[in-house]
């Protein structure tokens, strides 16, 4: 570790994990909320750091819209998501007035709030700090992995849908990551089929296999298929502990299979 | 990593020091006044090479994933099937670029002719031009900050010998960044007819889509209308109706009764719209007769309409 990462608010964070996708709307904020509330549930004290300043959508999908940032010593408080305060969320969406409000910010500018978030949100002690990107490769990606480096080794959560249009963008992440020095820990596809609740035919809407194909070829770990959900995408609506209220849904196993492989892995990996 | 030049909404716009991307730039007190704000000379460039297109439409969303570049391919595929009417495909998500697999054309490259880069043509009638004719690999990843993007912009627009064009449909990456400022800014002068705005029907992503239409309104793009797409889901064996995205806050209808802007139609969910675009087909030669299908040619029939009706002011206001 290096001399500055010894003091500061990074300096009691544990593991860090990117959560990333070249593509959009593949399912990046939907796995990083379920693997912070999974981290929670395994007793982890999780902080999520939202770095999709365009369109964040942690602070909706953890009901705490509206919420506001406060000032300490040590700078930025993060909103607690939880009464135990095992969650902790920094998102442009509380810095914002209003909500329709479009941030129409170039790179520089976003480079500097990043910045911000990482070195002056007083993050305290946290097990993992996972990380909420937009899509692609660009200004976000790039200040997210300078200002995190020095807290090191970074972890990397690729998210993709089993279409070979998704894959494709998630192989130029790939590449991303392994020049960028970060450690995939593993693909995860989002997406994967549907199971009609009629009549119980699964239907591959977004095809199939494609998340599992693209680990194999580029050699790092599958970590499963979450399958379309729509209690998941309900629970994402209103905010709700998806992995503790609907055990029996059909997202569930594979989400909480992803998040205890991230927990055994993690510790290992990123050293 | 490398320091940046500071880029900001255009020193030649009225909001030059003014928007929300000024704020805490070093240049803001210098812009805002005016002087020295000299308009980039492609912004004119621009607009003398683009008199020989007829329509600009803009595809947009706040949100990732919502269908925007298959709406823009099925846009170019739908009005190209009438062989009289000239097609152009500009894709300008740079870091994640989609159409070329969509349109069955990977692998392709651009050549340079007399006039500048020519773009790849699908048809006679329907040309395309994506930063993924420019890579060298599918595992090339385009790493780049957004002045660099945002040179890749204006070269596709100033660059590119597009010759005569009825329709030149824009696909864009999500959200209110660097690419869109920047579209937006260069097409200034050469008039956008107005933009397409995609959206999912639940509330995470058109909380997304707001900021997209506040985007809009700032830089007084003209709103074409919203597409719901990914809307039902009919199963193929019962046929019976899902929600996967469920419209838990009234969906794109009601949030277009609220910012009173008009809804160009809703596109059911529908698996063959995923394997046409893998294979690089048109879906509305796939499936002609499928909902979806037909919801798609009725949007673009409104489209149509729109461009129709809309007559460009003649000459715009010139920036000082
Ligand atoms: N497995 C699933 N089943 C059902 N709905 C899902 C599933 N995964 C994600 N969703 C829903 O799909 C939408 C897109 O997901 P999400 O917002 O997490 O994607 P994203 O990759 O973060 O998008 P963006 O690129 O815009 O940041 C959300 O409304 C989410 O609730
Ligand atoms: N109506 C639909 N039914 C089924 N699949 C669809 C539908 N519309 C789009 N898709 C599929 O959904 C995925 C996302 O669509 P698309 O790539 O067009 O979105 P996008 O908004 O351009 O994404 P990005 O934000 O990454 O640019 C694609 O794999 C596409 O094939
Ligand atoms: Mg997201
Ligand atoms: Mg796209
Ligand atoms: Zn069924
Ligand atoms: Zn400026």
């Amino acid at each position: 570790m290096e001399a500055a990462a010894e003091t500061g608010n990074m300096a009691s964070v544990q593991h860090i994990i990117l959560v990333l996708s070249g593509k959009g709307g593949v399912g990046k904020s939907t796995i990083s909320t379920q693997l912070a509330l999974a981290l929670r549930h395994a007793g982890k004290k999780v902080g999520i750091l939202d770095v999709d300043l365009c369109g964040p959508s942690i602070p909706r999908m953890l009901r705490a819209q509206g919420r506001a940032v406060h000032q300490c010593d040590s700078g930025w408080v993060p909103v607690y998501v939880d009464q135990e305060q095992s969650i902790s969320l920094m998102s442009v969406g509380f810095l914002l007035e209003n909500p329709d409000e479009a941030v129409v910010w170039r790179g520089p500018k976003k480079n500097a709030l990043i910045r911000q978030f990482v070195c002056d949100v007083a993050w305290g002690q946290l097990d993992y700090l996972v990380v909420d990107t937009p899509p692609g490769t660009s200004d976000e990606h790039m200040a997210t992995v300078d200002a995190l480096r020095p807290y090191g080794p970074l972890g990397a959560l690729v998210v993709t849908t089993p279409q070979a249009v998704s894959v494709g963008d998630v192989r130029r992440e790939l590449t991303f990551c392994r020049k960028a020095g970060l450690q995939v820990l593993g693909v995860v596809e989002n997406m994967s089929g549907f199971v009609c609740p009629h009549c119980a035919e699964c239907t591959h809407v977004f095809s199939r296999g494609g998340g599992e194909e693209l680990a194999c070829h580029a050699g790092v770990p599958f970590l499963g298929s979450v399958p379309l959900d729509p209690e998941l995408t309900r629970s994402l609506e209103e905010g709700r502990d998806f992995i503790r209220e609907f055990p029996e849904s059909p997202a569930f196993p594979a989400l909480l299979s992803i998040a205890q492989k991230v927990l055994t892995e993690a510790p290992a990996r990123l050293l | 990593m490398e320091e940046v030049p500071q880029g900001c909404p255009g020193t030649g716009s009225a909001q030059a020091g003014q928007g929300a991307s000024c704020q805490g730039c070093p240049n803001q007190r210098l812009c805002a006044s005016g002087a020295g704000a000299a308009p980039d000379p492609a912004i004119e460039e621009i607009k003398e090479k683009l008199k020989t297109v007829k329509h600009k439409i803009l595809v947009l969303s706040g949100k990732g994933g919502v269908g925007k570049s298959t709406f823009s391919a099925h846009l170019a595929y739908g009005l190209a099937e009438d062989e009289n009417t000239q097609v152009a495909l500009l894709d300008i998500d740079i870091c994640g670029p989609s159409i070329p697999k969509m349109m069955g054309l990977e692998g392709e490259q651009v050549h340079q002719s007399g006039s500048g880069w020519s773009p790849v043509f699908l048809e006679d009638n329907l040309g395309v031009m994506s930063v993924g004719f420019l890579l060298g690999s599918p595992d090339d990843a385009v790493i780049w900050r957004g002045p660099k993007k945002n040179g890749m912009i204006k070269q596709f627009l100033r660059d590119v010998d597009w010759g005569q064009v009825d329709y030149l449909i824009v696909d864009t990456p999500p959200g209110t960044s660097d690419e869109h400022l920047s579209a937006v800014q260069y097409l200034a002068a050469a008039r956008i007819d107005g933009a397409a705005i995609i959206t999912t029907p639940q509330e995470v992503s058109l909380q997304d889509v707001r900021k997209e239409i506040s985007f809009c309104r700032k830089v007084k793009l003209p709103i074409i209308g919203v597409v719901e797409n990914m809307s039902v889901f009919i199963c193929p064996k019962c046929k019976k109706e899902s929600q996967i995205f469920p419209p838990t806050t009234g969906g794109a209808e009601r949030m277009c009764q609220d910012l009173k802007i008009p809804l160009l139609g809703k596109v059911p969910l529908d698996p063959h719209i995923g394997k046409s675009c893998d294979k690089g087909q048109s879906f509305l030669i796939d499936a002609p007769d499928s909902p979806a299908a037909v919801a798609y040619r009725g949007i673009i029939q409104k489209i149509q309409e729109f461009c129709g009706h809309h007559k460009p002011k003649q000459e715009p206001l010139p920036s000082s």
